[in-house]
């Protein structure tokens, strides 16, 4: 699957920054980049709402435990009551749904739907955030040498990430775990299966961000506050992390924020083959691999994990999106 | 343009290299790391409950009793010139090219992979043209047409394809189309293009769709993004100043220009499609290559996973080095750099 390449969105209604402070204001006051950034972010309403969704996802997958234990959920509970032998669907409406079971309950097992989405939740995520962590460290960490030091360094890195590009990420993500076996790294079950999926996803896609980092760094390199600077006695280091990285925030928090949704899809995609998270473990793409078979007796159950993953990319999408905007100078 | 070629063509074959020693360390040396037994590894390959001869015969035939470069030489050599597979007293011979062998099946990997790529092909080569008309088309006009309906309209639909799974919708499709309104009430099924060209493209309209969709929608947002900038370029007013045609304007020096990332992209994701839509394949139970492979993974037949990962290795390869030709042929900027 393809990551996000750098895209310039819509840019927001073109009105004068000032404009937006309102009339009323007799004074003029002089705001940061932060402040000007968060008022046009604060325009952008479906990114708003795409940010709010994402902070309830994050608290739905953080507090996962805690809520499942308060409202007495358990994702590996079998109602068997709640099944039609004949069919192996649920009976009732709907795919079984009722106040015991707001989202109904899953074929053959009769395993309450809410539980194994708030249990999927933090798995997706865990996975998704870890891997972007790993991606953008490494991904910033080789844009900006490149970036910086140019002349054969650049070159080594360019062609890394040409390289990587290359590569068939979804067929190693498949080979790798195929070949690591319980016990690999000292690691096994759920644990090893989340540690290969962070690890695969993260390391084979920094290349995304690197390249986008090493774009912002040639540019920002060759900018007069770079060469004052310089020109007072400051090194490479120094440059590097107090004149070069502040400036490299934006993008950076831009293209992290785009590549998660893109990783959710990932690790959806390899649990949905059998490949990713092992059942019995609760996760969105195994949810949906079980969907497949019995699509005739029970047809409601794949919206359910399916609307799931397509809320959270979406919102994870128009808070990228949004972001960009409002921190991109050029979309204005 | 002879040394543009050969530096490409040079470039691609380091490439595979590449390619391929990270595919063998995957196998070979990633499993090490992890601390398991050359034993375990060996066992992997022929399933738990294999004797102990068998284990024995696997360890030899693979080279795990070898150092690490031998084996990996071993492992390139077998694609050029072939290799005999030996148990016992019986020889088995894997004719070059040699993509491995099946230890579970007793049978050659390369040929296997062979008689699945006309599915995965027709898949990936359909979808592509499909994708490549709606999406470019549908950017364009979004950027010629920014802020109308329509462009708000076409985006929308865009951000709802990037954000939906191909699993999802491919299976939507499915259920729909042959249980909910049976136009296909037979089930979606491949039949090879040479038995009746009819039913080849029927059957295989709704997984070209799936998968169109998806990359549409990325197509449609990356060349609105791409017109939007090289239609602001000073040299699009030149164009117009002198007043050439609305659409030549266009066509000729604004969408050639913006199409020149597109490609690149197409190149990647084309020649990942080529290696096996896996996804796709799964959802619609085609026996491609990408289907073949997960099956081999659930079946603990690995020595087919690495035939097809390498395969699917060689197809990108090929299609990026394609890509770098094709762009010096649209830009020449390229041939002198």
């Amino acid at each position: 699957m393809t990551a996000p390449i750098e895209t310039t969105g819509p840019a927001a209604e073109a009105q004068p920054e000032a404009v937006l402070t309102g009339a009323k204001q007799s004074q003029i006051e002089g705001r940061s980049l932060g402040q000007i950034a968060w008022a046009r972010f604060k325009r952008d309403k479906l990114a708003v709402a795409g940010g709010v969704v994402v902070l309830l996802l994050i608290l739905l997958a953080v507090l996962a435990k805690p809520i499942q234990a308060i409202f007495g959920l358990d994702p590996n509970e079998f109602h068997q009551d709640l099944i039609d032998p004949a069919l192996l669907a649920p009976k009732g409406a709907w795919g079984g749904m009722s106040w015991d079971h707001p989202l109904g309950v899953d074929p053959q097992f009769g395993r309450d739907l809410l539980a194994r989405i708030i249990e999927g939740s933090w798995v997706s995520l865990l996975v998704a955030g870890g891997a972007t962590v790993l991606s953008v460290v490494i991904g910033v960490v080789m844009g900006v040498v490149a970036g910086f030091y140019g002349g054969w360094v650049d070159t080594v890195i360019s062609r890394m990430m040409d390289t990587f590009l290359a590569f068939p990420l979804l067929l190693f993500a498949i080979s790798l775990s195929a070949t690591l076996q319980d016990g690999a790294f000292g690691l096994s079950g759920l644990p090893l299966r989340i540690s290969v999926l962070i690890f695969v996803i993260g390391f084979f896609s920094w290349p995304y961000m690197g390249r986008i980092v090493r774009a912002q760094t040639m540019t920002l390199r060759n900018r007069e506050f770079v060469e004052a600077a310089r020109s007072l006695g400051a090194r490479g280091p120094f440059i590097l992390f107090r004149e070069l990285l502040p400036n490299l925030v934006a993008p950076i928090l831009v293209y992290a924020t785009l590549l998660i949704p893109t990783n959710i899809l990932f690790e959806a995609g390899l649990s949905y083959l059998g490949v990713g998270i092992a059942p019995p473990q609760a996760s969105w793409g195994g949810m949906l691999t079980t969907a497949v078979d019995t699509y005739q007796a029970d047809p409601q159950y794949m919206f359910v994990p399916g609307l799931a993953i397509f809320i959270t990319v979406l919102a994870f999408n128009l808070l990228g999106d949004g972001l960009r905007d409002a921190l991109d100078p050029r979309s204005k | 343009m002879a040394a543009y070629f050969i530096r490409r063509v040079f470039g691609a074959v380091l490439l595979l290299l590449v390619v391929s020693a990270v595919t063998f360390a995957i196998f070979f040396l990633v499993p090490r790391m992890a601390g398991q037994t050359m034993d375990q590894l060996a066992a992997q390959y022929v399933g738990k409950d294999a004797n102990p001869d068998t284990v024995a015969a696997v360890k030899k035939n693979l080279g795990l009793d070898q150092p690490l470069y031998a084996q990996y030489w071993d492992f390139i050599r077998q694609i050029f010139v072939g290799a005999d597979y030996k148990f016992g007293p019986d020889v088995q011979h894997c004719d070059a090219p040699c993509f491995g062998y099946s230890f579970k099946r007793h049978i050659e990997v390369w040929p296997e992979i062979v008689s699945r790529i006309p599915v995965t092909f027709s898949l990936a080569i359909g979808a592509a043209v499909i994708w490549l008309i709606s999406g470019i088309a549908t950017g364009v006009v979004s950027a010629l047409k920014r802020g109308s309906f329509l462009d708000r309209f076409f985006m929308s639909v865009a951000l709802a394809g990037v954000s939906l799974p191909i699993f999802f919708t491919g299976m939507l499709a499915l259920g729909v189309l042959t249980v909910q309104w049976p136009i296909w009430s037979d089930g979606i099924n491949y039949v090879p293009f040479t038995e009746s060209p009819l039913d080849w493209a029927w059957n295989l309209l709704v997984p070209w769709c799936s998968l169109a969709f998806l990359y549409s929608a990325l197509y449609a947002r990356l060349t609105r993004a791409g017109m939007l900038e090289t239609m602001s370029e000073d040299y699009i007013r030149t164009a117009r100043a002198k007043g050439l045609k609305e659409s030549r304007v266009v066509g000729k020096h604004g969408l050639r220009a913006a199409l020149t990332p597109i490609v690149t992209i197409f190149g990647m994701d084309f020649g990942l499609l080529l290696g096996g839509a896996v996804i796709t394949e799964t959802v619609f139970s085609f026996q491609g290559m990408g289907k073949y492979a997960i099956k081999s993974v659930q079946d603990n037949d690995l020595p087919i996973v690495m035939g097809v990962t390498l395969t699917a290795a060689f197809f990108i390869v090929f299609c990026n080095l394609l890509v770098d030709l094709v762009y010096a042929a649209i830009d020449p900027r390229v041939r002198y750099s």
